[in-house]
């Protein structure tokens, strides 16, 4: 395999713990009616994947730390973590489907 | 005559209703594009309502980063007003020209029907030609409007008049939380409408646009739009009063 020349990663957006989170309150109100009990805590966030061309994991990271605190959360509101799916070779086609090789 | 810009993002809705309520207030609406950084010359600006760029990812998010916002950030920082209704006031505070944000409605609903706020003070360059601090009745239309900030924060507004208006009873008397129907989403201390500490850049979920006109059932929301064209002349006119005729077309 040829070397790396493009990182895939998931970032992670969750609310922050203390703000409300109206939409995981109302998952968790739904519970009861599936019988569920014992589950608490909900939290719901937004994934969002993408895949980063740099020659190294470290310089695709800073690109990735910088849109995950500037654009893709609201450092006010939420917190986010960064995970690598996969490193995309240079003989991959394009990344349009974001398939790690 | 005072030229008041609106922006216009793609999703915007109520930039219309905002170029009528600059006209009744007697100022002349110029249509800025989002694209472009020239503001036109004009003399103060509305971000209007509506969901920019289709709200995705979070509601005004990535409005602030186009071109339009670059200048009209530049222009706040030189002293300029700027007011943001509805996603407007959520593009301000993404942009960080006005602290905290704006969380989905505590109910979850998209609120749409006619609320009650009040100025927290007459003296500032959004509120100065309101007659006088009472309930002014205005529509609300949002998914998103839920005020929040940290309490130190929202200490620090309270403390320097960054308050400038809260979601009110018919009586006067200031709504509770989310469980009281006068609060439309929930929003922390009821706060429907803050400003930034320079005092020039303000933003309100309720639509005070489109309540200028008795015809449209209120025309409590154009006390704030005439502050607005108010506030634009007299700087202008370099900090010296000026007479603005309303309704003059």
């Amino acid at each position: 395999m040829s070397t790396a020349t493009a990182f895939r990663y998931a970032v992670n957006v969750t609310p922050k713990e203390g703000i409300l989170d109206p939409q995981g309150r109302a998952v968790e109100g739904s519970l009861p009616h599936l019988g569920v009990t014992g589950v608490s805590a909900i939290r719901v966030g937004r994934r969002v994947e993408l895949t980063v061309d740099a020659p190294t994991e470290a310089a695709a990271r800073t690109t990735v730390e910088r849109l995950a605190s500037e654009l893709l959360s609201n450092p006010l509101i939420e917190t986010f973590t960064i995970e690598l799916l996969g490193e995309i070779a240079a003989a991959t086609s394009p990344a349009g489907d974001g398939v790690p090789a | 005559m005072v030229r008041i810009g609106v922006v216009l993002f793609p999703g915007s809705n109520r930039d219309i209703d905002a170029v009528n309520a600059l006209r009744v207030a007697g100022a002349e609406p110029v249509v800025l594009w989002h694209e472009s950084a020239d503001l036109q010359g004009v003399d103060g600006i509305v971000l209007p309502g509506g969901f920019a760029y289709g709200d995705y990812l979070r509601a005004g998010v990535i409005a602030r980063f186009s071109p339009v916002m670059r200048a009209v950030a530049a222009f706040a920082d030189g002293g300029g007003h700027v007011l943001g209704i509805c996603n407007g006031f959520q593009v301000l505070t993404e942009a960080r020209l006005l602290p905290g944000a704006l969380l989905r409605n505590r109910s979850l609903r998209f609120v749409s029907r006619e609320i009650a706020i009040m100025a927290e003070r007459l003296d500032s360059p959004f509120t100065r030609a309101i007659d006088a601090r009472r309930p002014l009745r205005m529509p609300v239309a949002h998914g998103e409007g839920c005020y929040y900030a940290d309490p130190e924060t929202l200490d620090t507004l309270e403390a320097g008049g960054g308050v400038l208006f809260r979601y009110v009873h018919l009586d006067g008397t200031v709504a509770g939380g989310e469980e009281d129907r006068a609060n439309p989403n929930g929003s922390l201390r009821a706060i429907a409408g803050v400003t930034n500490a320079a005092g020039n850049v303000a933003g309100l979920m309720p639509h005070p646009e489109t309540a200028v006109e008795t015809v449209l059932g209120t025309d409590d929301g154009l006390g704030i739009v005439r502050s607005l064209v108010d506030s634009a002349a007299e700087r202008a006119n370099g900090g010296r009063p000026v007479v603005v005729t309303i309704g003059a077309r």
